[in-house]
């Protein structure tokens, strides 16, 4: 990744009739970075993909790509390709003819598009897939024709619409290692679309974390989940225990009437705050050595830990441990200071949205 | 050993699905009776027909009926006349699928049915008004008479009958075509443009090829009821023009089964051949064949 900006919106704004779907969106992408914009459906993310690859125009801003304005051109005027939710594959063509559809249309040499076609195959390791046709595919073999496809190209940007949403839980896993394996291979910058968490945080340089329109969050993906600027980043990003608190003073939180040392500093004395512990910073002691005590409510197995909630000052915690604690008996809550996120908190919900769109 | 029992217990019984699918056998029983009876006997018959003489002696008299001077320039003319309104309906029916496909779904439906509309009034009666509107003493006639205009004379010739099937074959050609073109994944013409073709690329590469089994049935469902229809080029041709369909109506109605019946049978040798030549330009589409 360089620091060159390769694309940069500007300002972007669309809208559908009466709904906004984006509002004066600013984002710049780095070079070969791998940039997610993540959020729920409806948050405007692949409308922003749509609006790079040239689906969409956008009312108002403008796309620049290394330093020129795209905005007015068609799809097949930029440089970027892309993969799309479902496939889109053409059914009436074989998959070489499907692989070779880009090249033709700019008239490579037969040669040129013959080698391109096996180098592609054996990238998605589909070699021997030539003369198949699409429907005798997997999903999963669509898909990663559907990616030969648009790389043989040669983009600098390759755009990804949910690639992975159609595919099981599985295959969807093996096709993450097999994606960034294939960015670290070409060396392009890869802009995906994902509702998917875990996907996200899996794949990324950069997460853009998405609502409403609005950019909630921008950072790499240690950043997006230890340190979530507001309740909907932490909320959305993996399970968390949010909690309305009172910043004593420096270094110091008052939780549902307990005070936790925290790190955190620079946010007043007396304030209103929120705060954000991640189940599995919660270490549940011996009821005398915590800072506060509570009551185990439920306990399930999760596989890798158990998932536990504890009943502490009116409040449910959600408990992530790999030690069982029998529903009914008392612990004692203990959390690390560094574990302790504080957030500033808005003072209405339309502050909410707006508050990190810089 | 108990633990056996509920695998078993969960498998749905057998009498159960056997009984099912039995009960469905039943039900396509009339339309068997229906395809027997309406279907493949009076083919039967008609191929019967075609082959024997009064006497029920076999020959291919009938057949060679075709080859009579008039009756081979019937022929001549009704493919030339079916496959120009073939021509036309497709011309004008595929810009509209596209134009369709393209606008909102709310006029659509709306479009859709104005096209539709024409159908659910009587054929006759639709075809007796172009009769109407088309003769020398009819309405264009009249306006164009009242505005000092030179007078038009369409009816009775071969561009009355063309008009006529066109004007009532052409949401035939429509809707199929218009079916598919909805059904193609709009992803998929955007991947195309993604991928470098300018908008006529897309077209010729991707919409024309994925939509050609919607034009070769609206090819079909236009060409060979042009091809046989006896109604419209008798009331819209007058008597001077007759078309292999006249021709078979006349022979039945003057008690000729048996040569009415050896000339539909060539007439369906025709439609068969261009059936076979359609579906084979189905499967080269189906197979990416225009590149």
């Amino acid at each position: 990744m360089t620091d060159n900006k390769l694309i940069n919106l500007v300002n972007i704004s669309k809208s559908y009739g009466e709904n906004i779907v984006l509002d004066e969106l600013n984002l710049y992408i780095r070079e070969n970075e791998f940039l997610t914009l993540l959020g729920p459906s409806g948050c405007g993310k692949t409308t922003t993909l749509r609006i790079i690859g040239g689906f969409e125009n956008p009312d108002k801003g403008q796309v620049i790509f290394e330093g020129k304005d795209i905005s007015k051109l068609a799809p097949n005027e930029r440089q970027l390709n892309t993969v799309f939710q479902k496939y889109a594959l053409f059914t009436h063509m074989t998959i070489a003819e499907n692989i070779a559809f880009g090249l033709k249309v700019k008239k490579k040499s037969k040669e040129y598009i013959k080698d391109k076609i096996k180098y592609a195959l054996k990238l998605v390791n589909l070699d021997g897939f030539e003369n198949r046709m699409p429907d005798s595919l997997s999903g999963g073999q669509q898909q990663r024709i559907a990616i030969a496809r648009a790389i043989v190209n040669e983009p600098k940007v390759l755009l990804l619409d949910e690639p992975l949403g159609a595919l099981d839980l599985k295959l969807r896993q093996d096709m993450q290692y097999e994606l960034i394996r294939l960015k670290n291979e070409l060396g392009i910058t890869f802009i995906y679309v994902t509702h998917d968490q875990e996907e996200a945080l899996t794949m990324s340089d950069t997460v853009v974390v998405m609502n409403q329109g609005y950019i909630q969050q921008i950072g790499s993906p240690e950043d997006i989940y230890n340190e979530p600027q507001n309740a909907f980043v932490a909320d959305f990003i993996g399970e968390s225990n949010i909690l309305p608190s009172i910043m004593v003073e420096d270094k110091l939180v008052n939780i549902l009437g307990a005070n936790f040392v925290c790190v955190d500093t620079g946010f007043g004395v007396n304030k209103p705050v929120d705060v954000v512990i991640r189940p599995e910073d919660i270490d549940l002691v011996k009821p005398e050595e915590g800072i506060i005590k509570g009551v185990v409510t439920s306990l399930l197995f999760k596989g890798v830990h158990y998932e536990m909630e504890v009943k502490a000052h009116g409040h449910d915690w959600l408990v992530h441990s790999t030690d069982l604690v029998p529903v009914g008996n008392e612990v004692g809550i203990w959390v690390d200071p560094f574990d302790i996120q504080i957030m500033h908190k808005p003072e209405s919900e339309d502050e909410e949205a707006t508050q990190l769109d810089i | 050993m108990k633990m056996l029992k509920k695998p078993i217990n969960r498998t749905p019984s057998q009498k159960h699905g056997a009984l099912g699918i039995g009960g469905i056998k039943w039900l396509s029983f009339p339309y068997i009776i229906w395809m027997i009876g309406f279907i493949i006997i009076p083919l039967l018959v008609i191929i019967y027909y075609g082959l024997t003489t009064k006497d029920s002696h076999l020959t291919l008299e009938n057949i060679a009926l075709t080859f009579n001077q008039i009756n081979l320039k019937a022929l001549r003319l009704a493919l030339e006349l079916s496959l120009i309104s073939t021509a036309i309906c497709l011309i004008l029916a595929y810009p509209l699928a596209m134009i369709l496909r393209k606008s909102k779904m709310k006029s659509n439906s709306f479009i859709v049915m104005i096209i539709i509309l024409p159908m659910w009034m009587n054929f006759l009666l639709r075809t007796i008004a172009w009769q109407n509107i088309l003769e020398r003493t009819g309405i264009i006639n009249t306006i164009l008479r009242f505005l000092n205009l030179p007078t038009l004379n369409i009816i009775n010739t071969p561009a009355a009958i063309v008009l006529g099937m066109v004007y009532n074959f052409l949401p035939f050609m429509v809707l199929p075509i218009y079916n598919v073109l909805i059904k193609i994944d709009k992803d998929v013409v955007a991947a195309a443009r993604d991928l470098g073709a300018n908008s006529v690329q897309t077209f010729m590469k991707i919409i024309l090829p994925l939509s050609l089994p919607g034009v070769i049935s609206g090819i079909t469902m236009v060409f060979v009821p042009s091809l046989t229809t006896f109604v419209i080029s008798s009331i819209l041709g007058g008597s001077k023009i007759v078309l292999i369909g006249n021709v078979i109506e006349q022979q039945f109605r003057i008690g000729n089964w048996h040569g009415g019946s050896g000339l539909s049978l060539v007439l369906m040798l025709f439609i068969l051949i261009s059936m076979a030549i359609l579906s084979k330009y189905d499967k080269e589409g189906g197979g990416g064949g225009l590149w």
